[in-house]
C-alpha cells in the first residue's frame, strides 16, 4: 500500500443524510421491482394457480441493495477502506454460510444453512462473486487513489488493448491455428470437450459470416438465423429425399441460402439501420413460421431426421462395418472408435470457418470489400462517388447468407436431426451478440466472444436455468462497459503512407 | 357461415379488441423512438411483466376475499400501473441512459440483452408454465343473430375498448395541454435546444419511459383478462406486432400508433377468420415489409430527410 495521500484527490466530507437518501431511493426502487414478481410466486395447483409469498427474499434484496449502494457511494467519494473491510467480512460470512455443511458437519450445518435468505444457493454464490468484485475494486482504489476511470480513459485503454491484440493477431493467429489443428490429438480432448469446441467453432463461423454483413457492410441483420435455417433445411431435404452425399449437397445448400438472402434483401436493403433490423427480424420469424406449418414439405414441428452423415470425402464412411463405401478405420488400418467421426467433424468445421475467415480477409482488399466499408461509414458520400449502394449491400447480404447456409448444412449433418426449434430469434440474437461484443469487424474478437458466450456457459450446464439470464445480463453489462465492443479497434484498410514508410510521426 | 354479415361483424369486434391492446403497446415504442431515436426492444417484456403483476394482484385479492369486481379491477389496474412503471423507469436508467450518445447499435444490443434478461427473470421467478386465470367478467350483450349464429359483444371487450379510449384521451390531453407534454414534445423536436431553454431532458425521457410502461402494463392486464392465460414469452410476439403497428402508423406519430395497432388487430382477426390461423404472423410481417417498401414513413408519419 502506498502512502500517497489525499492531497491530489478531492476528498469531500461525507454528506451522510444525502448518502442515506440516495441509498434509500435505491432500496425503494428495488422494493418496487421485487415486491410483485419476487414477493409472490404463482404456483400451479390442480384446477388453477395458487400463490405463495416470498417476502424474506424481497427484504434481503432491499437490504443488500441499500448496503451495496452505500458501498458504491463510498467508493465514489474516495473512501475505499471501509468498503474493503465490509466486503471482505461479508464475503467471508457468505462463504461460511455456503460451506456450512462441510465446515460444521451435517447437523449444525443444516441449521446454519437455513439462515441463507434465498431458496437457491446459486444466488448467494452470485452475490459472493459481486462482493469479491467490490473488494477488488476497493483494493484498486486504495492503490491508485482513483476509484473510477472515466469512460474516455477506459475506452482509450481498451482501444490500446484492442490495437495491441490486432497487431499481435499476426502472431497469435498462426499459434491459435496450430493449437486448433493439434487439439484433437492432445490428451485433454475427450468427447465432451470436442463437442463443445465444435459448437464454439460453428458459432465462430456464423459470427464471421455475420461480420461481413454487420461488421463490414454495417447492415444490422436480426434475422441471420433464417439463412442458417434455409441452409440446414436445404441440406436435410436434399440429403434425405435424393440421398446425395454431403459434399455434393453442401454447395447447393449455400447457393439456396444465398438466393434467399438476395431475394429477401432486394426489397428491403434501402431501409435505414433500425428499420432494416426489424424487417430482417420479421423475415427470420416468417421463415420459422413457414417451416413450422408447411407440414408436407418440412415435417412441421416434427422436423427432419435421418439426415446423412458426412463421408470421408466420398472415400470412406465412419461406420463400424463397410456398406456402400469402405469403413474409415478399415481403410486406414485403425481400430474402430466413434470419436473418429467427431474428430473429422471438428476438422470439417474448422476448415469451413477458416475458409470464411480467409475469404473475409481477402475480400476486404478487393474493390467490393472496400465499397462495403465505405458504405458503412457514409452512404451519401458513396453514392456521390458512384458506388451503387443497393448492389453493394446485396453482395454483402448474399455472401453472408451463403456462409450461414454452409454452417446450417454442417449443423444438420452433425445433429442428424433438425426442427424449427433450433432456429428461433434467440439464435440470431446470440450470433449478433458475438459480433457486436467482439467488436465490429474484428475477426479475433469474434473468436473471443464466441468462447465467452458459447464455450464458457457449456461448462456450467448445471446452472442451466440461470444461463440465459446471465447471458442477457452479460450483453447489457459488456455494452455498458464498452459500447464499441470488446476488441474494437478500427485499423484503416488503406494508408496514404504505408507503415514505416511515411513522413515522421505517421503511425 | 364464413360469408355472412354477422360473421364479419364478429371478427370486426375481435379485431378492434386485439387492436386496442396492440395500439397501447405501440404508443410506448413510438414515443421512445420519437424522443431518443432507438427501438426499445424490451418494451414487449414490460407488457409481459404488466400481465404477470396483474395476475399476481388478482390472486392476492382473491386470497384476501375481495369479491366486488369493479373495485378489484380498479385496484389491479392501479397496482399494475405503479409496479410496472418502476420497471420502465429502471430499464431506461440502467440500460439506456449510460449509452446515450454511443453508437445506436450499442443501445439496440443492450435492449435485446434486457429483453432476454427480463424474460428469463420472469421465467425463473414464476416458472415457465402457462398461467391460467378464471374469467373475472363474463356475459355480454347480444348484438345480432343470423341463422343461429349469435354475435355478442362481451362486457370484457367493452371494457377493453372503453378503457383504451379513455386512456388515449387522457394521454392525448397530457401531451397537448400539460407542461410535461410540452417538455416531451420539445425534446422530441430538438433535445439540445430543449435543454438550453430549461427543459430537464433526463427527467422528460424518464417520464416518457414511465408513461410507455403504464400503457403497456394496462395492455398486459387486458391481455390477461381477454385470453385468460399468459406465459413468460408473450412479450416477444406482442412486442414485434406492436412495433409493426407503430411503423405502419408512422413511427413518432401518436395517433399513428393507435391507428396502426387497430389495423394490425383487424388484419390479424380477419386473416385468421378467412384464411389460415397458422400464417397470421406471416401476414403481419408481410404487411410490415410492404409498408416499409412503399411508404417508409408510415400512414401518418412525417418524411425524414437525411442531409449531409
Amino acid at each position: 500500500m502506498t502512502t500517497m495521500h489525499a492531497s491530489d484527490v478531492d476528498v469531500r466530507p461525507l454528506d451522510v443524510p444525502a448518502m442515506v437518501k440516495e441509498a434509500g431511493l435505491t432500496a425503494l426502487v428495488l422494493f418496487g421491482l421485487t415486491i410483485g414478481l419476487v414477493g409472490f410466486e404463482t404456483r400451479d395447483v390442480p384446477g388453477g394457480v395458487a400463490i405463495r409469498t416470498r417476502f424474506d427474499d424481497v427484504a434481503a434484496v432491499v437490504v443488500i441493495g441499500f448496503i451495496g449502494r452505500i458501498a458504491l457511494i463510498l467508493l465514489r467519494e474516495h473512501r475505499p477502506r471501509p468498503v474493503l473491510i465490509g466486503t471482505v467480512a461479508a464475503a467471508a460470512g457468505m462463504l461460511v454460510l455456503l460451506l456450512s455443511e462441510t465446515l460444521f458437519g451435517p447437523h449444525t450445518g443444516a441449521v446454519v444453512k437455513s439462515l441463507i435468505p434465498f431458496d437457491d444457493p446459486v444466488v448467494v454464490w452470485g452475490l459472493f462473486v459481486v462482493t469479491v468484485g467490490f473488494a477488488v475494486r476497493a483494493v484498486f482504489a486504495i492503490r491508485h487513489m482513483a476509484s473510477t476511470l472515466s469512460l474516455e480513459e477506459r475506452d482509450a485503454r481498451m482501444d490500446r488493448i484492442g490495437a495491441r491484440v490486432q497487431h499481435a493477431a499476426r502472431l497469435i493467429g498462426p499459434v491459435l491455428l496450430a493449437l486448433a489443428v493439434v487439439f484433437p490429438f492432445t490428451p485433454m480432448a475427450d468427447r465432451q470437450l470436442l463437442d463443445i469446441t465444435i459448437l464454439v467453432l460453428t458459432y465462430v463461423m456464423l459470427g464471421w459470416g455475420l461480420n461481413i454483413v454487420v461488421g463490414l457492410a454495417g447492415l444490422l441483420d436480426l434475422g441471420y438465423v433464417a439463412f442458417y435455417a434455409v441452409g440446414a433445411y436445404a441440406f436435410a431435404l436434399l440429403g434425405t429425399t435424393y440421398d446425395i452425399s454431403f459434399w455434393v449437397t453442401l454447395p447447393f445448400a449455400g447457393l439456396m441460402a444465398a438466393t434467399a438472402g438476395v431475394l429477401l434483401g432486394f426489397p428491403v436493403l434501402r431501409l435505414r439501420g433500425d428499420y432494416l433490423a426489424i424487417v430482417t427480424l420479421g423475415f427470420g420469424e416468417m421463415i420459422r413460421v413457414i417451416l413450422l406449418n408447411w407440414y408436407t414439405f418440412t415435417g412441421g414441428p416434427d422436423g427432419i431426421s435421418g439426415i446423412p452423415r458426412p463421408s470421408f470425402f466420398g472415400i470412406a464412411e465412419f461406420t463400424r462395418r463397410a456398406k456402400d463405401l469402405p469403413a474409415f478405420h478399415e481403410l486406414f488400418g485403425l481400430p474402430y472408435s466413434p470419436i473418429q467421426r467427431i474428430i473429422f467433424l471438428y476438422y470439417l468445421i474448422l476448415a469451413l470457418a477458416l475458409a470464411v475467415n480467409f475469404f473475409t480477409m481477402r475480400i476486404r482488399r478487393l474493390p467490393v470489400g472496400r465499397a462495403w466499408e465505405a458504405l458503412r461509414e457514409d452512404e451519401i458520400a458513396c453514392r456521390s462517388l458512384g458506388i451503387n449502394p443497393r448492389n453493394t449491400k446485396l453482395t454483402a447480404f448474399g455472401i453472408g447468407a451463403m456462409f450461414a447456409g454452409f454452417a446450417g448444412s454442417f449443423f444438420a449433418t452433425r445433429q442428424g436431426f433438425i426442427s424449427p426449434e433450433s432456429f428461433t430469434f434467440i439464435e440470431s440474437a446470440v450470433i449478433l451478440a458475438i459480433v457486436v461484443l467482439g467488436g465490429f469487424g474484428s475477426q479475433i474478437g469474434v473468436v473471443v466472444a464466441a468462447i465467452l458466450l458459447i464455450g464458457l456457459p457449456e461448462f456450467f450446464r448445471e446452472l442451466q436455468q440461470y444461463r440465459m439470464l446471465a447471458f442477457g445480463a452479460a450483453m447489457v453489462l459488456i455494452m455498458l462497459w464498452r459500447p464499441a465492443g470488446l476488441l474494437a479497434h478500427r485499423e484503416p484498410t488503406l494508408r496514404l503512407f504505408p507503415r514505416g514508410g511515411g513522413p515522421k510521426g505517421a503511425t | 357461415m364464413q360469408n355472412s354479415f354477422v360473421y364479419f361483424i364478429d371478427q370486426l369486434i375481435n379485431g378492434l379488441t386485439l387492436g386496442s391492446i396492440y395500439g397501447l403497446i405501440a404508443i410506448g415504442y413510438t414515443m421512445v423512438y420519437g424522443i431518443i431515436g432507438m427501438i426499445n426492444f424490451a418494451h414487449g417484456e414490460i407488457f409481459m411483466i404488466g400481465a404477470f403483476i396483474s395476475i399476481i394482484t388478482f390472486l392476492v385479492l382473491g386470497m384476501v376475499g375481495l369479491s366486488w369486481v369493479p373495485l378489484a379491477l380498479l385496484i389491479v389496474l392501479i397496482v399494475t400501473m405503479v409496479l410496472t412503471s418502476v420497471y420502465g423507469w429502471t430499464l431506461e436508467r440502467v440500460a439506456y441512459r449510460p449509452l446515450r450518445g454511443s453508437p445506436r447499435l450499442a443501445a439496440l444490443i443492450t435492449a435485446i440483452g434486457m429483453s432476454i434478461f427480463l424474460q428469463n427473470y420472469v421465467q425463473l421467478l414464476q416458472s415457465a408454465r402457462n398461467k391460467p386465470m378464471q374469467p373475472v367478467i363474463s356475459g355480454g350483450i347480444e348484438l345480432m343473430q343470423d341463422r343461429g349464429y349469435v354475435v355478442t359483444l362481451s362486457y370484457m371487450q367493452m371494457i377493453i375498448i372503453v378503457l383504451t379510449v379513455v386512456l388515449m384521451v387522457v394521454f392525448s390531453l397530457m401531451i397537448a395541454k400539460t407542461s410535461l407534454g410540452r417538455a416531451q414534445r420539445a425534446c422530441e423536436q430538438d433535445r439540445e435546444m430543449a435543454a438550453l431553454v430549461g427543459v430537464n431532458v433526463d427527467q422528460t425521457i424518464s417520464v416518457t419511459f414511465v408513461v410507455g410502461a403504464v400503457l403497456a402494463s394496462v395492455a398486459g392486464m387486458m391481455f390477461l383478462l381477454y385470453y385468460g392465460v399468459i406465459d413468460f414469452f408473450i412479450g416477444f410476439l406482442a412486442g414485434i406486432k406492436a412495433f409493426t403497428a407503430a411503423v405502419l402508423g408512422g413511427i413518432g406519430s401518436l395517433p399513428g400508433a393507435m391507428l396502426g395497432g387497430l389495423l394490425i388487430g383487424l388484419i390479424e382477426a380477419f386473416w385468421s377468420a378467412y384464411f389460415t390461423v397458422e400464417y397470421k404472423d406471416v401476414a403481419t410481417f408481410a404487411i410490415l415489409v410492404l409498408v416499409l417498401i412503399f411508404r417508409p414513413t408510415g400512414l401518418l408519419g412525417k418524411p425524414d430527410i437525411e442531409k449531409v
